[in-house]
């Protein structure tokens, strides 16, 4: 059996990312790898494309890592992030166009019934209007 | 023209100075259409590169343009890190130390592609872009007095940021609201175009 795919929250803030994480948790346990992230490298509010990588990397699996976002630094951060990781990684790593709590719950609860990477971000984008 | 150590530092040092000094402006411009934090954002990834300006520019020119690039994507945290980190990420791909006008128009042509791509954004929409197309034209046509054209235009480029509506970025969530206001992007790209002019104008 390949492993579950994993998911990364990433928040401008760090509060919104650990609440979003334990609920997710609450849903799935620990049947999903998961990371998560949130402020700027300062501390303050914003995101941090080091600690977007080292999320990923906590919540790396083989079949792949779906990222939640929030607003729009944290969309082209991950970008980034995606870019800088090794290329053997790079492939495996999608960006999902989703409410980021919404999203999260969504994208883990099908994650954890075994599905690809693509169909978790589907079910998580399913979620944005049209 | 040749950008050697010494250049390289006077080169990223003034950049990095000139963006610290104007932090608080960013941030007012910033906080009238976006979050408020693109000053402090550009203040301590700039501050990041003048900590490392001596290591960077002991590198080549390309080497050390990646340098200042991959600087900025890790310490800038806001969107502008991704955008500025990939501007001089491109740029030090294509350069070398040993520099001409058309390389340079080259060079930026396709760094700002990349900025595009990154930011899924294009020229009109209120962005960084609205400068550096313009700036990049100018840069096409080289010749005389090059170094006061590219500031002027810039500076201009700028002010004509005023008047549009955001359609990317936190800015695009106020609409119609952002008319009125200078993009925070542009205002920071105009900045680094006229501390770049002013080390150009010294070098030659």
């Amino acid at each position: 059996m390949s492993e579950n795919v994993g998911i990364v929250i990433v928040s401008h803030s760090a509060d919104v990312a650990r609440g979003t994480a334990l609920m997710v948790e609450q849903m799935v346990g620990h049947e999903v790898p998961l990371g998560w992230c949130g402020g700027d490298p300062g501390g303050g509010l914003g995101t941090s494309v080091e600690a977007i990588m080292a999320a990923i990397d906590r919540a790396w699996s083989e079949s792949g890592v779906a990222i939640l976002v929030d607003l729009g630094g944290a969309e082209t951060n991950s970008e980034m992030a995606i870019e800088m990781l090794p290329e053997s990684r790079r492939g495996r790593v999608v960006v999902c166009n989703a409410p980021v709590v919404e999203g999260a719950v969504m994208a883990a609860t099908e994650a954890a019934s075994g599905a690809t990477l693509e169909a978790v971000r589907r079910t998580a984008e399913e979620l944005t209007p049209v | 023209m040749m950008i050697d150590r010494q250049a390289r530092k006077l080169l990223f040092e003034t950049v990095a100075q000139r963006v610290i000094a104007s932090a608080d402006e960013l941030t007012d411009l910033d906080r009238a259409i976006g979050d408020g934090d693109h000053g402090a954002n550009m203040r301590r990834g700039f501050e990041a590169v003048l900590a490392a300006v001596d290591e960077l520019a002991a590198k080549d020119l390309g080497e050390s343009l990646k340098g200042v690039g991959t600087t900025l994507v890790m310490k800038v945290g806001g969107a502008s890190g991704p955008l500025y980190g990939t501007l001089f990420m491109s740029l030090g791909k294509s350069l070398h130390d040993e520099v001409s006008c058309d390389q340079a128009a080259d060079a930026f042509a396709t760094a700002i592609e990349a900025v595009k791509a990154r930011g899924k954004s294009d020229v009109g929409q209120k962005t960084m872009l609205d400068v550096l197309f313009p700036v990049l034209a100018v840069l096409r046509e080289g010749g005389a007095g090059l170094p006061v054209r590219l500031k002027e235009t810039a500076r201009a480029a700028a002010q004509k940021t005023i008047p549009m509506r955001a359609i990317r970025g936190r800015a695009s969530f106020l609409g119609e609201r952002s008319v009125g206001h200078m993009d925070p992007g542009a205002r920071s790209s105009a900045l680094i175009v006229d501390a770049v002019a002013d080390v150009m104008e010294g070098l030659a």
